[in-house]
């Protein structure tokens, strides 16, 4: 009867359009162990569409130069490629300048920048930073690196059983002492969606800066960091359909123009000499050395395309899908989801009674599915809930009812192998 | 499910639903703690030694069947043997989970059922499971380290 449902469905107009993108992805058409790949790891990275492989290609075959230093034609070309990346993302995220956009490795290096810089002319001993129990690991170490360092404190906002934040108690850790709020968007182990405008608005009346990890909203829901009033926002091009070793630190210009250096090096100065050295104004201030340029000329490709499909239709899709899987999830005798925000982005994830994520993980990885099963780098959130790890399946555009189908039956295999 | 089925063979299967020695011991000599900080996988190992032989050995912990039903056959397999005798073990139980697949085991060494354990060597990433109990028994009788993980040995 599901399977009936899933064809009626993926006929409907949405259902054809997404499947006509989804042929720009090859790696879709590969097999694993034999079978289709069905690749629901989307929250660890996205595949890459073919436009975004062809331009990193190009670039490597006909544009390659460094930027910012040659005056050859070459060097040019590769700098206004470049320069229009840091357009487009500006453009895209709402940013009031390019020089607001620094491209960074990723996340996590855009993190640990923002904390470090920040701990130099923001944190004195006894100061608080606050964060939430939802934080990725990446938004929780730089800052208790910074607390070290400092003698600041981390206050941490509770989560309700839901996964959502609890905000009563968590408002009442902002106080005279608050110094910056780094929060994510989107849990990257649950799903929620957090409401970010109270949280930002309690920040600032505390005179706090308010630090937002995007990295797994970014791939599912518009941003507008004008609207939010964040003061940093940050995400990586490879959750995002684009290449690793691209990231994005939004910063407003008011904080970016006061901030000292992160890294020194070449492309950040504007003089050196050994007595004194000036330093370049934003971004080029936080861009020590040769960046990663074909990997921001990637990035903004992958930007195109994302804007191409549409947020609307995405959303569509990945709702029709969640909610689907979420119905379909229901029926396992023994499962748990873990839990069950108010808002969800494309990211499910659950255990069953008696049976490891790690084997699930395991006996779906025969079946050509691609899950991820572990902690998924937020300790103490499986702490919260009492579990080791999870089984975490994270969704796409790209992905289809029938891939769901797939998954549900490989977990009924599992479910009578280990035979509860 | 054929290469499956060589992973999670009955004895394995019927391991994790029932591991063996899966308790506290009151008088342990020797114990320490496993973890693998990848899937966080726990272990705990003890052993009660007297004139150099293991009287008795139990574990506790959570993990994945892997994990759980190597364990619960390191506690029979050892369960009575001498300290040469189990350390010998180890290294031939480590040499055979860490081998290419068809590998033939170290001479001189009778694997019995732990033969059943030699489906991981086909998931690289499931290796560290089955070496887990393993490495903790090893720092328990080792006495200088009282907590392991996975993460220290590159080779397991």
């Amino acid at each position: 009867m599901s399977t009936s449902i899933t064809s009626e469905r993926n006929r409907s107009p949405l259902a054809d359009r997404m499947l006509s993108w989804r042929d720009d992805f090859p790696i879709l058409r590969e097999r694993v162990h034999g079978k289709p790949l069905v690749y629901f790891d989307n929250a660890a990275t996205t595949q890459k569409p073919r436009s975004v492989i062809r331009v990193m290609t190009e670039y490597f075959e006909k544009q390659n130069a460094n930027v910012h230093r040659g005056v050859h034609s070459l060097s040019e070309v590769a700098t206004t490629l470049y320069e229009e990346a840091r357009k487009t993302v500006a453009r895209f995220l709402q940013a009031g300048s390019p020089s607001e956009i620094i491209f960074t490795r990723g996340t996590t290096e855009s993190i640990n920048l923002i904390a470090q810089v920040l701990g130099q002319v923001v944190i004195r001993p006894g100061d608080e930073i606050i964060l939430s129990e939802l934080e990725h690991h990446s938004n929780i170490v730089p800052w208790q690196l910074l607390c070290e360092k400092t003698g600041a404190h981390l206050r941490v906002i509770p989560i309700l059983e839901s996964g959502d934040l609890d905000a009563e108690a968590g408002s009442r850790l902002f106080g005279p002492k608050t110094r910056i709020l780094a929060l994510a968007h989107v849990s990257n182990a649950l799903g929620t969606v957090n409401d970010l405008a109270p949280w930002i608005r309690l920040a600032h009346e505390r005179g706090a800066l308010a630090v937002i990890d995007g990295a797994q909203a970014i791939p599912h829901l518009p941003v507008d960091v004008a609207a939010l009033d964040c003061d940093f926002y940050v995400f990586s091009g490879h959750k995002l359909y684009g290449p690793t070793g691209i990231g994005v630190l939004y910063g407003k210009s008011v904080w970016l123009e006061r901030l000292p250096p992160w890294q020194g090096g070449g492309d950040m100065i504007t003089s050196v000499t050994f007595q004194k050295t000036q330093y370049a104004a934003s971004p080029q201030r936080f861009e020590a050395g040769t960046p990663p340029i074909a990997q921001a000329i990637g990035l903004a490709e992958a930007i195109r395309y994302l804007e191409a499909v549409g947020y609307a239709d995405i959303q569509s899709q990945e709702n029709r899908i969640t909610e689907y899987v979420l119905q379909r999830l229901r029926e396992i005798p023994g499962i748990h989801l873990i839990g069950e925000p108010r808002e969800r982005a494309a990211i499910v994830s659950f255990v069953l009674d008696g049976i490891h994520p790690h084997d699930i993980g395991t006996v779906l990885d025969q079946q050509g599915i691609a899950v991820r099963a572990g902690h998924h780098c937020a300790m103490p959130l499986m702490e919260h809930y009492r579990v080791p790890a999870t089984v975490r399946a994270s969704f796409a555009f790209y992905n289809t009812l029938n891939e769901v189908d797939v998954m549900i039956e490989a977990l009924g295999k599992t479910v009578e192998l280990f035979g509860r | 499910m054929n290469s499956l089925l060589s992973l999670y063979q009955e004895i394995i299967l019927d391991h994790n639903r029932s591991p063996r020695n899966f308790r506290k011991l009151k008088h342990a000599t020797h114990e320490a703690q496993g973890f693998n900080p990848l899937c966080g996988d726990k272990v705990r190992v003890y052993v009660e030694v007297a004139d150099h032989r293991i009287r008795d050995i139990a574990f506790e912990g959570t993990g994945c069947a892997i994990s759980t039903a190597s364990a619960s056959l390191m506690t029979e397999f050892l369960m009575g043997k001498t300290l040469e005798e189990a350390q010998q073990f180890f290294e031939s139980v480590r040499h055979f989970l860490t081998q290419p697949p068809d590998t033939p085991p170290l001479p001189g060494f009778d694997l019995g059922k732990l033969a059943a354990l030699g489906g991981v060597r086909r998931y690289p990433a499931r290796v560290k499971c089955a070496t887990l109990g393993w490495h903790t028994l090893q720092a328990a009788l080792s006495q200088d380290a009282q907590s392991v993980t996975t993460e220290k040995d590159p080779h397991a």
